[in-house]
């Protein structure tokens, strides 16, 4: 059994969150392949940053989604909804059988995330660049009304292409939003190909410092261990935003997914549904015997 | 004329908004380094800590207006029609009309009044962009007594609600004891049986202007007023069209998507009647004094009196 409800600061073991993960794993693959669409290459390579975000870091509470002290999260790169549907479900938002209704006409579950039909989402998004802004807004309002909550946002490294991500990490920096952390997926791959041949987004960290942000370097964004130590160090910033800027393996955990572009935006077939599945249930068992 | 009193409708919005702060405290108001030509500077002055400049950045600016939405703040985002409407349009439909969440939007310098700086900064588009937005309120104020009235109506509207006021100084002409403001509901000014002018901003005046014109001839127009684009009331419009025939519409706007095309869209479906559209001919605007524009472009009372008779030969 998968712990839920569990609030921050019941500390969870690392082994426990790679299993959580590998769940949520589960749930983008079988979310994915029942909608016959949707986005499993970068779903699969923020699955840790997802797990550990809500069963580690975020002060949460599923029975009370919408309570006011919350941490909020906007997911910027929005197509990798199957990822964080797979996390709420997982954490208890909402069924994980749920997830089998991805995409589908008439269920809550939209291909993007929808704050309207879905408990957990605090902001709808989708359209590239513009959930980080409604992130920095929302870490105003704290400052503003002097509330203590954190808000946690994730974009793609092919997202940062979008100009008003650096409007909106220009106005964090001005205004030295330290309960805003801003999450890069740096899978390396967007839908055309390597970020770097498609238009080279880097130095990432160097662009985020260059707009007054702590940049933190994750070398390996797919590891709970390092995930958690980048985490634990953006809390002890104070003063600016942080950046966290995780390596990640675009596909992670499945075979044939990993590290191929053409995977960013099409949904395994019956065949290839069932070796990805049996990948995950193969890095479960391994799990189950650490 | 000349001693009718003139107040541009940003003054109303910056006036309006410096009251409301003392009623809301979650009220907020974003801008784009235009506070003082918004006049939401005159916020800023009484409220500092909640007049937030976004740099000259809309795009954000709509985000982080929706992000403080969804944090319970009432944010009221200024900027330039062109800007708010124009640049930052897919921000505005994907951050705040999809989640339908609680931004005003306050756009100033709307239409072709905005004079010399010329047709980048013209905005005949806004209406058109806006009302087609699920969702979003269109307002569109003929005056200064009107724009208090749909500031104090926006906020008391849980929703997005676009407020389009102008650079110019316009006559005040809704200056009587029984004037209310509803949301949604067109206002009839002058009752008349030959042909209705439907107005909207500062072409309500012009309407005015141009029905008395039109009176001496023997020709009895009705005039409406239309302050609230979307949603559109349609009863008065379709009453409009069944007591007097022919409609005429008057934006300071595209006859693309306006007024004119929200009450054509209403009167096609509903009492399909002769409708005359009159606003900007599908051209961009260019540079001049904002009063001799709206001569040049047909707009004030003169040039609607003109075309109208025209069209009724």
């Amino acid at each position: 059994m998968l712990p839920k409800n569990r609030l921050r600061g019941v500390n969870m073991t690392e082994l426990e969150l790679m299993k959580v993960a590998n769940e949520v794993r589960k749930g983008i693959i079988t979310g994915v392949h029942s909608a016959k669409a949707g986005h499993p290459g970068g779903s699969l390579s923020a699955a840790d940053i997802f797990t550990y975000l809500y069963f580690e870091e975020m002060n949460i509470d599923p029975a009370n989604p919408e309570k006011e002290d919350r941490d909020r999260f906007v997911l910027s790169k929005g197509h990798t909804a199957p990822g964080l549907y797979a996390a709420l479900a997982q954490k208890g938002f909402f069924p994980v059988e749920d997830l089998l209704g991805l995409r589908h006409l008439g269920c809550y579950l939209q291909g993007h995330p929808d704050m309207k039909m879905i408990p957990g989402i605090d902001m709808s998004s989708g359209s590239l660049g513009q959930g980080i802004s409604t992130a920095v807004g929302m870490a105003l309002a704290a400052k503003l009304r002097k509330q203590d909550y954190r808000v946690y946002t994730l974009l793609g490294d092919g997202e940062i292409q979008e100009g008003q991500v650096w409007e909106a990490a220009m106005f964090a920096g001005a205004h030295k939003l330290d309960n805003l952390v801003v999450i890069v997926d740096n899978n390396g791959l967007q839908i055309d190909g390597d970020v770097a041949e498609v238009c080279n987004p880097y130095p990432i960290d160097k662009k985020f410092e260059a707009f007054n942000f702590y940049a933190i370097n994750l070398e390996d964004g797919n590891d709970m261990k390092q995930i958690r130590a980048a985490f634990e160090e953006a809390r002890s910033v104070k003063g600016t935003p942080v950046a966290i800027i995780a390596k990640t393996l675009k596909g992670k955990g499945v075979s044939f997914m990993e590290g191929v572009a053409d995977w960013h935006g099409k949904a395994p077939n019956d065949e290839e549904y069932k070796v990805a599945m049996a990948d995950l249930e193969r890095i479960g068992e391994a799990l189950c015997q650490m | 004329m000349s001693d009718v009193k003139r107040i541009a409708t940003r003054e109303s919005y910056g006036n309006t908004l410096k009251e409301l702060g003392a009623e809301y405290d979650n009220l907020v108001v974003l801008d784009a380094d235009l506070a003082a030509a918004t006049k939401t500077a005159i916020f800023r002055k009484a409220y500092p800590e909640r007049h937030i400049n976004c740099g000259i950045a809309e795009a954000n600016m709509m985000g982080i207006a929706a992000g403080l939405a969804a944090a319970g703040m009432i944010p009221f985002a200024s900027s330039f029609a062109m800007f708010a409407a124009g640049r930052a349009f897919e921000q505005v439909r994907n951050s705040i009309g999809y989640p339908h969440l609680n931004v005003k939007i306050g756009a100033t310098h709307a239409g072709i009044s905005v004079g010399e700086d010329g047709a980048t900064h013209q905005c005949n588009e806004d209406i058109a962009l806006m009302r087609t937005i699920p969702g979003m309120v269109v307002i569109n104020p003929s005056d200064d007594i009107e724009a208090k009235a749909a500031v104090r109506a926006a906020i008391e509207h849980d929703g997005p609600v676009y407020l389009r006021f102008g650079r110019l100084a316009v006559p005040v002409i809704n200056d009587r004891p029984d004037y209310k403001f509803e949301l949604g509901k067109g206002v009839l000014l002058k009752d008349g049986t030959d042909v209705t002018l439907v107005a909207s901003g500062l072409t309500v005046n012009s309407a005015i202007e141009a029905a008395e014109m039109l009176e001496k001839d023997g020709i009895h127009a009705r005039v409406i007023n239309i302050h609230t684009i979307k949603p559109l009331d349609e009863e008065i419009i379709i009453q409009a069209a069944k007591e007097t025939g022919k409609i005429v519409t008057i934006e300071e706007h595209s006859i693309i998507g306006g007024l004119g095309s929200a009450v054509c869209d209403c009167l096609c479906e509903n009492y399909p009647a002769k409708v005359l559209k009159i606003g900007i001919n599908d051209v961009f605007g260019e540079s001049g004094p904002a009063l001799e524009l709206l001569h040049a472009y047909k707009l004030d009372g003169e040039g609607v009196y003109g075309t109208v008779k025209e069209w009724l030969k």
